[in-house]
């Protein structure tokens, strides 16, 4: 009888609290990844944004190679109008 | 106390401890069950940002990869037609000049310019020829010029200017004798010749020739 009495003063004044600590614990560190995880959805929506202008990379890349090309004519021309230094 | 009611209320505070602790567990499981589903919601998010990223970013190596061979064709181009026009030295000398440094990197495709004396390209080329290049470089002509001295000082413009011209063009007395100061407070007093202002001397007369 008496070590029931034991078992139960056990279970409320030892079990109980350690079993209230440790699932705060767990609660306060999942609590505290929400944040995080928002932050990092907030930063990849604007990286994805950002990268919006990555389209235009085509136009630039047309327009480098008719710049490059209307260099080579002038140079051809330059070729031709101009002696060589040897 | 009978034994009966002993039992009894040791098994009721048994019975409480346990329902005690079974409510913990469900309240805090329950919460933070709560909490990951709003992870997971986060974490979607977060997959669907990087998806983008990943899907818009996917052609930039490729494009670039071309723009940066369509460039090194245009550096190649214009290097070599400046090399066998200008010759490695003065090529090298009209690179640093308008680039003060520039000669020490030397060309991409011509190792040797590196090593290659920069001569001082105004003495080669004159200066308007330097100024026409760099008029096609670095206009305005007036900014400064972050790879070295400013062509034209924008504060003293009208004097700079005057350097865009061949030296000839700018020279002029520098030490002229200064113009003597006079009067009777001048530095340098003379004497007062008599014969200054004086009665013009009669000649003596001539002889006749008769």
């Amino acid at each position: 009888m008496i070590l029931w009495w034991i078992g139960d003063a056990v279970l409320l004044l030892v079990v109980l609290p350690v079993v209230v600590i440790l699932l705060r614990g767990v609660l306060a560190a999942a609590k505290g990844i929400v944040p995080s995880v928002q932050e990092i959805a907030k930063v990849a929506a604007a990286g994805s944004k950002d990268l919006d202008a990555a389209a235009l990379l085509l136009t630039t890349q047309q327009q480098v190679a008719d710049t490059v090309a209307g260099v080579a004519n002038y140079g051809g021309s330059l070729d031709v109008i101009l002696d060589d230094a040897s | 106390m009978t034994p009966v009611l002993a039992f009894a209320a040791a098994g009721g505070v048994t019975i409480l401890a346990v329902l005690l602790i079974v409510l913990a567990l469900v309240y805090y499981l329950v919460s933070v069950i709560v909490q990951l589903r709003t992870i997971a919601g986060g974490l979607d998010e977060v997959i669907a940002g990087v998806g983008e990223i990943v899907q818009k970013s996917a052609p930039v190596n490729e494009i670039v990869t071309n723009i940066n061979e369509q460039l090194d064709a245009g550096v190649e181009l214009l290097e070599g037609l400046l090399v066998q026009k200008a010759g490695m030295a003065d090529a090298v000398g009209l690179v640093d000049g308008m680039y003060p440094g520039a000669a020490a990197a030397g060309f991409r495709n011509f190792p040797e310019s590196a090593s290659v004396k920069a001569p001082r390209i105004g003495e080669v080329y004159t200066r308007g020829t330097l100024t026409l290049a760099r008029l096609g470089r670095e206009a305005p002509i007036a900014a400064g010029n972050p790879a070295g001295p400013a062509l034209r000082n924008v504060e003293g413009g009208s004097l700079a200017a005057r350097l865009l011209y061949p030296e000839g063009r700018q020279e002029r007395p520098k030490a002229l004798p200064r113009s003597p100061v006079i009067g009777t407070d001048a530095p340098v007093q003379y004497e007062q010749r008599d014969d200054i202002g004086a009665p013009r001397k009669r000649l003596p007369d001539r002889p006749s020739v008769s």
